[in-house]
């Protein structure tokens, strides 16, 4: 049989970003005339082939565009350009237990999931054992779904869908959930399935792990590829994009048509060269390049630079941010003279709205720069004194552990 | 060369087998989840059709004297098949909306949704079909005869355009979710524009008494008419029945050929609607993961 594999050309795929979207009748006849939509490309021509038995990393950004990917290469999203031709038996595993109904018990969801992906009645049969120990639910196979703890409903649904045996297997995130002998298990399987031969597309955040198993990786930014190659230089290229190490983003409101984070650089404002040590007293810049979509909201950028459990040192806001035309801003945090504290700092970086405070945007750039010196004697200097006086007397001293007594009531 | 065309039409064939088995999949998981927690589970639904027969004999015998002997049995001819092409449409409408986070997340034919609906009142159908026939066997010999044949074509094109229906209704509702508000009334107004609860032949006296008979026609070309009617024709059996003790003519021919000919014209519609129904859900699926 020919050689399995997915080969996108040229493909883009373009969402309506409708305001007011009209699901019923009545409002797309009203909205018909003043189509307050937005158009909003999430991935741009990309030309991708997997196949070979090669184990692919598909990495980048929040939001750009890695889902929709998958989406696009697994036929359940049409591209707007291009084309996907598939060739071979595809599982794509987005979320881990679609289609469960509480209702019934593990057993028949089983069934019902394994047909949804594909597999024949009788071939389920044959491997419902192997699935059942593998998801390590003997005991409570015949009970509802609805009774089942998360980890035992995702647990049955990666067994099931692991079972399918695919010649290519497309996973979303979905490895992170689970504890750490379950997510070994899921690393098992994926070698297991290296060595059959099968393809892997998979859908990371942890960079550590795509230079372990993967052949091959692919970085996307704004729905563009933008490295398809050696997974180490994949996860270099993303860590430069992200800023100068892992990226976080926490708590913030997601979304595409939100203000966000395009670009950030760290450089000594006298010369304008990139730079990641520092002196005490030497001054330091940051440019965050801001991205608004026309008609968002508007504002303002905090940087705060945070020092050991993340302790704010020092929070600096902006004003309004203005966009220019193409929608793009960048805001340039100066510090004259950096304090007089030594160690490694990190950034921790917002959009927020200034009236409302919703934060739109938020990023963690730990050991973002440095500032020279032995911190073995602590990280700040202070002029600070030691000396012997003379010892307190019998009295004092009696006195002292009576307060004592008497507060620890 | 062979060897390869053969091999690609081992393979149709088993993703053929492996949908259908997806279809009976979802059809008996509706069926689990419906009759999950109640005791007597399906018995609820095999015991309607009986409750309507006695409700209706009652109805019909007692307090209201106006209608043909035996009324019953001529509405539950046309109830049954009605009550499942309701079912089917209804529960189809919510079919793809209903599943938005499979159909969001898991590529399979979509097409399963809606025809599991259709199968899921299919069974309903075909178990209360049975029910009433058991009961026809104590209450009304004389629907047991060689006229039951006609029960074939009629159901043929009962699924035909149930079928057709289902899969515009589900596809249409995914974008405008009107369908399904409309539909509820749309179904309602239907059900009393089909001889259900009346027989056949009082609208056509009606209209031949005001000189529009030639409406009669349109009214026939209502698939549901046609396929009420035959059932009624091989079920009841007696197209002229007694009224107060004289006869009545409760439907509108004796022999075959008219239930077959507008049969055919049922026919002829609902495959045309299978055809734009289908296209319909082929054009409009490619944005159900994006509608949802």
């Amino acid at each position: 049989m020919a050689e399995a594999t997915i080969s996108a050309s040229g493909v883009g795929k373009r969402f309506q970003l409708h305001h007011k979207r009209a699901t019923s009748l009545k409002e797309r006849l009203l909205l018909h005339r003043r189509a307050s939509s937005e158009e909003f490309w999430a991935l741009r021509d990309v030309d991708l082939e997997i196949g070979g038995g090669l184990t692919v990393g598909l990495i980048g950004p929040n939001g750009s565009g890695k889902s929709t990917l998958l989406k696009v290469l697994s036929g359940i999203l049409a591209p707007t350009t291009g084309t996907v031709a598939v060739r071979g038996r595809v599982a794509s595993l987005l979320e881990l237990g679609a289609g469960f109904n509480g209702e019934l018990t593990g057993r028949e969801n089983v069934y019902l999931n394994a047909a949804i992906l594909g597999l024949s009645r009788r071939e389920t049969s044959r491997q419902f054992d192997d699935i059942v120990a593998f998801a390590e639910l003997e005991p409570f196979i015949d009970n509802q779904v609805k009774h089942y703890s998360s980890g035992q409903y995702v647990r049955l649904g990666f067994a099931v869908a692991v079972h399918v045996s695919p010649d290519i297997l497309l996973v979303d995130e979905v490895l992170a959930v689970g504890d750490e002998s379950f997510q070994r298990k899921c690393l098992t399987k994926i070698a297991e399935f290296q060595e059959r031969g099968s393809t892997i597309l998979f859908v990371t955040h942890s960079l550590d792990l795509v230079p372990r198993i993967c052949g091959r990786a692919v970085v996307l930014d704004h729905g563009r590829v933008l490295h398809d190659g050696d997974p180490v230089e994949a996860t270099e290229r993303l860590r430069s994009l992200l800023g100068t190490a892992a990226d976080q983003s926490g708590g913030a409101v997601l979304g595409a048509d939100r203000p966000r984070f395009a670009r950030v650089r760290l450089f000594d404002p006298t010369t304008g060269v990139h730079k990641g040590h520092f002196g005490t007293g030497e001054p330091l810049a940051v440019d965050f390049d801001v991205a608004a979509p026309a008609g968002s909201p508007p504002v303002s950028a905090r940087l705060a630079v945070t020092g050991p459990a993340d302790v704010p040192l020092w929070v600096m806001d902006s004003d309004p941010l203005v966009f220019g035309p193409d929608g793009i801003a960048t805001v340039r945090f100066t510090v004259k003279e950096l304090p007089p504290v030594k160690g490694i700092f990190a950034f921790a970086a917002a959009l927020r709205d200034p009236g409302t405070k919703v934060t739109y945007d938020a990023r963690r750039f730990a050991e973002a720069f440095v500032i020279a010196g032995d911190t073995a004697t602590g990280i700040v200097d202070v002029a600070w004194n030691a000396e012997q006086v003379e010892t307190p007397g019998e009295e004092e001293r009696d006195r002292a552990a009576g307060d004592r007594r008497r507060s620890e009531l | 060369m062979a060897q390869v065309q053969s091999a690609a039409d081992a393979r149709a064939a088993a993703q053929t087998r492996v949908r259908f088995e997806l279809l009976a999949e979802l059809v008996r998981k509706d069926l689990k989840v419906k009759y999950k927690n109640s005791a007597l589970g399906f018995v609820w639904s095999l015991a309607n059709p009986l409750l309507y027969l006695a409700v209706f004999t009652l109805v019909f015998n007692v307090f209201l004297k106006g209608g043909v002997d035996n009324f019953a049995v001529l509405f539950m001819a046309g109830f049954l098949v009605w009550n499942f092409f309701n079912l089917s449409t209804l529960t189809a409408t919510g079919a793809v909306v209903g599943n938005a986070n499979l159909v969001r997340k898991v590529r399979f034919p979509r097409i399963v949704l809606p025809l599991s609906s259709v199968g899921f009142a299919s069974v309903h159908f075909v178990l209360q079909l049975a029910v009433l026939f058991v009961a026809l066997t104590v209450l009304y010999r004389d629907a047991f005869g060689p006229q039951l044949v006609l029960l074939v074509p009629a159901l043929a094109v009962a699924v035909t355009f149930t079928v057709a229906m289902s899969l515009l209704a589900s596809a249409l509702n995914v974008r405008y979710r009107d369908v399904e508000h409309l539909l509820e009334i749309a179904l309602l107004a239907w059900f009393w524009l089909t001889p259900i609860v009346y027989p056949v032949t009082v609208v056509r006296d009606q209209l031949a008494e005001h000189d529009l008979l030639w409406l009669f026609r349109f009214y026939m070309a209502n698939p549901m008419t046609t396929v009420v009617v035959a059932m009624q024709r091989a079920i009841f059996n007696h197209p002229v029945g007694t009224f107060q003790g004289k006869p009545k003519q409760v439907l509108p021919a004796d022999g075959y050929g008219f239930y077959l000919q507008w049969l055919g014209v049922a026919a002829v519609i609902s495959l045309v609607l299978l055809g734009v129904g289908l296209w319909t859900f082929r054009r409009l699926q490619a944005d159900f993961a994006e509608e949802l």
